[in-house]
């Protein structure tokens, strides 16, 4: 589904990802660590189409980034751990509005679904600015979702959360990606995203410095895998 | 970093010694003129570094449209120093204007076409430095200063040409000197022409001196930033 | 649930026009619940032809020379603010990145706001021209006054949200839209001025059309050059 080969990406003079290679299969869940400054964003705004990379080969649901970017926006669902939705709209305007960029069929019955999977059915007609920021993420998964994209790209979105609200979030995270969809999540909360991926790849100095499979790790071997992952890259 | 090439040691001997030589043509060669004397001796200056200044905005315009279609960092680099260099050397026209301007017109400034559309163009280039100064990210500094050159270099001969179908100009013609009316406009003998077009050439090789200078200096600042990222990682 | 591969196959597209079309909805409809935009534009153009009758203590007949380079002077000013104000909702929450996700050619984006702060500026307009008529005695409702705002708000607009765009994603924000603006701008001031001066004095349509022209030719010229470029102010 991704297929990512010798990606470099450089902002002017300074060198982010340096030739890195990914692959990600049709259903996979992957999850994307890291520590901070790593790339990781970087890496997902490459594959978002929101960014170009400066060298290598991307391709995304069978197209060439940056190339063919337009055909896939379609195909894809973004969250970041900004809402990127609008404050003085109603959820239910918000969908419709991105329904409507996205060009979804039948959108009235599509915004309804929405809203009763992500749980805001008796808020559709409240102002998104008076949501808290759990409910703003669990709508902004429901318009990532909105034109039944095949390939959903998150960008840390426990960012903020408490306790309840992550939760929440993952149920509907679990539930959003047991469709068949193909999956990849960037965090730095390992204990989260274990019970979430099929896969973990670490993200570090510009590459992918290690990955594993989850039948591949026992059970609490998560931290050790991460930090061998990141003394091994230095 | 590279030693000054060849060509341009020579160019830099090359213009002082073409600036010195302009500069005793104006002063030695050129006739007085009648009404103004040794006050019109100014315009030789006034004009070539108009003249300049326009082959730099020029300059700046074109490496902006290069920059879009071919992404190269070089072609930024050209664009801020045809910018810079352009800035200087408007500011010097409209001193050397003005300082005509008070002894034959008696007054320092007139809001006429050509001193009007000069200003609005230092404007233009000072936005375009606040805006770079603004950015942190080489790539968008570069994009976005190549977008403003652009929308600056069009929207600078609509100026000019707005503000000509508003006003009539009190800035003296001075080729096609048959209509002597305007107040300071003179007939210019043939030693004042060669007088002129010598000054035009010098401050033209003054400029691609000062230019090739100004793009070492930011080839030179990009060494050192790439210095600085590497010694950080 | 659905089989999202069956889905996949029948990936819809939309519009130009529709996504156009849904920016502008989008906007006014968020303007219209808020207000803030408006009142702030609204309020601050008053503000500023009040001080211009302070500043300038103006009898009745040179005011009547000076009310096109006031309204003008107002409009400019209050123009930034709206400008600004409706690039930074899209800056804040991301949502820049929300329109840049959608399968849509960049240019709907760039018409789409162009459009609707087009509508934000009239609506002001629309607002101080009869009061400006009240408080000051004068007639404004002249046919060939209103063309004249409408071109040279059109022109405005069209640099305005590209420059906006560019401003946004500076560290200085909203201090630069006006430095970037004005000086661009200017060709708009000068034809805007003359010809709403020509039409408040009664002048004949020959006597006005250079200016008219000249705004016709700015705003092709910029929305032209603005589509043209917006590209690579918004994509990384």
């Amino acid at each position: 589904m991704i297929t990512v080969k010798k990606l470099v990406k450089r902002f002017g003079l300074k060198t982010v990802l340096r030739g890195l290679d990914f692959e990600v299969q049709e259903g996979e869940f992957v999850a994307l660590l890291g520590p901070n400054g790593a790339g990781k964003t970087t890496f997902l705004r490459i594959l978002a189409t929101l960014s170009r990379p400066s060298f290598g080969e991307v391709r995304v649901a069978g197209h060439r980034l940056p190339a063919e970017a337009a055909a896939v926006r379609s195909n894809l669902g973004v969250v970041s751990h900004l809402p990127l939705l609008y404050g003085d709209l109603t959820a239910e305007e918000n969908l419709q509005f991105y329904g409507r960029m996205y060009g979804v069929f039948e959108l009235r019955k599509r915004i309804d679904e929405i809203l009763e999977l992500v749980g805001l059915t008796s808020r559709r007609r409240d102002l998104v600015r008076t949501f808290s920021r759990g409910m703003q993420q669990r709508l902004a998964i429901g318009r990532a979702i909105l034109p039944n994209p095949e390939v959903l790209l998150f960008d840390e979105p426990h960012t903020g959360l408490d306790q309840d609200a992550c939760d929440m979030l993952d149920g509907l995270l679990r539930e959003v990606a047991g469709q068949g969809r193909t999956v990849v999540m960037t965090s730095h909360d390992l204990a989260r995203v274990e019970d979430l991926a099929s896969r973990f790849d670490v993200l570090s100095r510009g590459i992918i410095s290690a990955s594993s499979k989850r039948n591949e790790m026992g059970k609490n071997n998560l931290l050790d895998f991460y930090r061998k992952a990141l003394a091994a890259a230095v | 970093m590279k030693p000054q090439p060849i060509a341009l040691k020579v160019l830099n001997v090359f213009s002082v010694l073409l600036f010195l030589a302009a500069f005793g043509m104006v002063f030695l060669y050129a006739p007085l003129e009648e009404t103004m004397n040794y006050v019109q001796k100014i315009f030789y200056f006034h004009v070539a570094n108009a003249w300049v200044g326009m082959l730099g905005f020029i300059a700046a315009a074109v490496a902006g449209v290069v920059y879009l279609v071919k992404h190269d960092q070089k072609w930024d680099i050209i664009e801020l120093a045809a910018v810079e260099i352009s800035l200087i050397f408007f500011i010097t026209t409209i001193i050397t204007g003005s300082i005509w301007a008070r002894p034959v017109w008696n007054t320092w400034w007139t809001w006429d076409t050509r001193l009007t559309t000069a200003t609005i163009l230092e404007m233009i280039y000072i936005a375009y430095l606040l805006l770079r100064q603004g950015i942190e990210d080489p790539d968008r500094r570069a994009r976005f200063g190549a977008v403003y050159t652009i929308i600056g270099a069009i929207s600078v001969p609509i100026t000019f040409l707005s503000i000509r179908i508003v006003s009539r100009t009190i800035h003296p013609v001075v080729i096609g000197a048959t209509n002597g009316t305007a107040t300071g406009s003179f007939n210019m003998a043939p030693p004042m022409l060669f007088t002129m077009f010598f000054a035009l050439f010098t401050f033209s090789a003054i400029f691609v001196t000062l230019f090739w200078h100004r793009i070492r200096l930011g080839q030179l600042a990009q060494q050192v930033e790439q210095l600085k990222l590497e010694e950080m990682q | 649930m659905n089989n999202i591969q069956e889905i996949a196959e029948h990936k819809p597209t939309p519009g130009f026009f529709g996504a156009v079309g849904a920016i502008i909805w989008k906007d006014l409809a968020a303007e219209l619940r808020s207000r803030e935009l408006l009142s702030a534009m609204l309020v601050f153009a008053l503000l500023v032809v009040l001080i211009f009758n302070f500043a300038l203590e103006l009898d009745a007949g040179t005011r009547r020379v000076a009310t096109p380079g006031i309204l003008w002077a107002t409009f400019a000013f209050a123009g930034t603010l709206g400008l600004n104000r409706s690039m930074a909702v899209e800056k804040d929450r991301g949502c820049l990145d929300g329109l840049l996700l959608a399968p849509v050619d960049r240019s709907a984006i760039y018409f789409g706001k162009t459009i609707s702060n087009l509508a934000f500026m009239l609506i002001v307009e629309a607002v101080v021209l009869p009061i400006y008529s009240v408080l000051y005695n004068t007639n404004l409702f002249n046919p060939g006054l209103i063309v004249v705002i409408l071109l040279g708000s059109v022109g405005y607009v069209a640099v305005g949200t590209l420059l906006s765009s560019m401003a946004v994603q500076t560290r200085t924000r909203d201090v630069l839209l006006p430095i970037l603006l004005f000086p661009v701008v200017i060709p708009i001031l000068i034809a805007a001025v003359k010809a709403s001066s020509g039409f408040l004095q009664g002048l004949g349509l020959t006597d006005v059309m250079p200016y008219i022209n000249l705004l016709i030719v700015y705003d092709v010229i910029f929305i032209a050059v603005a589509y043209m470029v917006f590209d690579f102010v918004v994509e990384e």
